[in-house]
């Protein structure tokens, strides 16, 4: 027995997943769902690609064409698929360490290109499946399993990183702010080009441990506390905005999309021969 | 399905649930309680049908369904 959402979108008998107790991908990947149902997409031409970690085992749960590849290269499978089906709604799921670290690179140059793929961060602030080593994401003087004693990087934003690299759709939800997640996954996979979404998800036994961030709940309040709209922000001085992050659309514009101009190169060719 | 609130019911998928206690801490109407760590409904009466423990249960352990579901 389970919610019709459920059984519209998850293998079955695939569930329950293996994420731990609290683990916030699992409310991440349920929104997800409510977002390609909202949308009406048709489930045959939306494919689901990830990488590897805990973030990226989502696609094996739902019940849509999915790939998961290796790590760090889900968006360069996924731009293959894009450009052999332009058709599909192509989706990647992946995790702070799959997309910003080992996958950095695909990142950058995916988003430079403006494909129309939108990609969901499930992002923890850490790498959760291999035991809580420090990544990108995580927070200056914070701990990880590779950082005993403090982490001395300074965190990318991830938002900021792929708005500059040339994504055309750029927003940030968490997996406490449920419905607002929905709305801008599917506003993400509406948008015809790159689209990100840093979706806040909780790792209660990797990074919650490592830095006594407390129980599953606990983390969830820190996440509803310290979430700041980015409309709200606007209006509000400084010294309210201390400690907090952004949430909400930071971009939302319109330009050639690549596999649409890759198209028009064959073409063009095709004419002249 | 039935959308009005009235019609729904409260479902919990005991198997399903891993005890992170989510649902029962952001209920607003306090409905909710653990018992062997498993969620259990402790008042059903103050339920307001509002669904947010369906929204945030990382586990799709507790939901919302409409009444002609319940066979
Ligand atoms: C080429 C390669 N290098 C390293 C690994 C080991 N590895 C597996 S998952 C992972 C990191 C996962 O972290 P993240 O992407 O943040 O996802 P999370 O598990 O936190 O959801 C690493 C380093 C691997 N599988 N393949
Ligand atoms: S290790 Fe962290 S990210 Fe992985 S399933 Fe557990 S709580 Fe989730
Ligand atoms: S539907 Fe709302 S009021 Fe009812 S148990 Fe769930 S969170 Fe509480
Ligand atoms: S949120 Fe879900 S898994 Fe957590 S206690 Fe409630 S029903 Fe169980």
């Amino acid at each position: 027995m389970s919610s019709q959402l459920i059984k519209n979108n998850f293998r079955m008998d695939r569930l329950p997943h293996i994420w731990c107790p609290g683990c916030g991908h699992g409310i991440i990947m349920r929104s997800m769902a409510q977002a390609i149902q909202n949308l009406g997409l048709d489930k045959q031409k939306v494919c689901i690609v990830s990488g590897i970690g805990c973030s990226s085992r989502a696609p094996g749960y739902m019940d849509f064409n999915t790939l998961h590849t290796t790590h760090g290269r889900a968006l360069a499978f996924a731009t293959g698929v894009k450009l052999a089906n332009p058709e599909l709604k192509v989706i990647v799921v992946t995790g702070d360490g799959d997309c910003s670290a080992i996958g950095g690179n695909h990142l950058i140059h995916t988003a430079r290109r403006n494909i129309d793929i939108t990609t969901i961060v499930f992002n923890n602030n850490i790498y959760g499946m291999t035991g809580g080593q420090y990544s990108p994401t995580t927070p200056t003087n914070d701990f990880g399993t590779t950082a005993p004693f403090g982490n001395i990087d300074k965190a990318f934003d991830i938002c900021k990183l792929v708005d500059g690299a040339g994504a055309t759709y750029v927003a940030r939800g968490t997996a406490y702010h449920v419905n607002q997640l929905t709305k801008i996954i599917e506003k993400a996979i509406s948008n015809i080009g790159f689209s990100l979404v840093d979706a806040i998800s909780i790792c209660p036994t990797y990074y919650g441990r490592k830095n006594k961030k407390g129980t599953a709940v606990q983390m969830m309040n820190y996440l509803k506390d310290s979430a700041v709209d980015t409309k709200v922000a606007e209006k509000l001085p400084p010294e309210k905005l201390e400690n907090k992050f952004f949430i909400g659309e930071f971009k939302n514009t319109t330009e050639p999309e690549y596999t649409e101009e890759y198209m028009k190169i064959i073409k063009k060719y095709q004419k002249e021969r | 399905m039935d959308n009005r609130k009235a019609d729904k019911k409260l479902k919990i998928v005991e198997e399903w649930c891993k005890g992170c206690n989510i649902c029962v801490a952001f209920c607003p109407t306090n409905v909710l309680e653990l018992r062997n760590n498993k969620v259990a409904i402790a008042d059903i009466d103050k339920c307001t049908k509002c669904g947010l423990c369906e929204l945030r249960c990382p586990d799709y352990a507790i939901y919302l369904e409409g009444s002609e579901d319940e066979k």
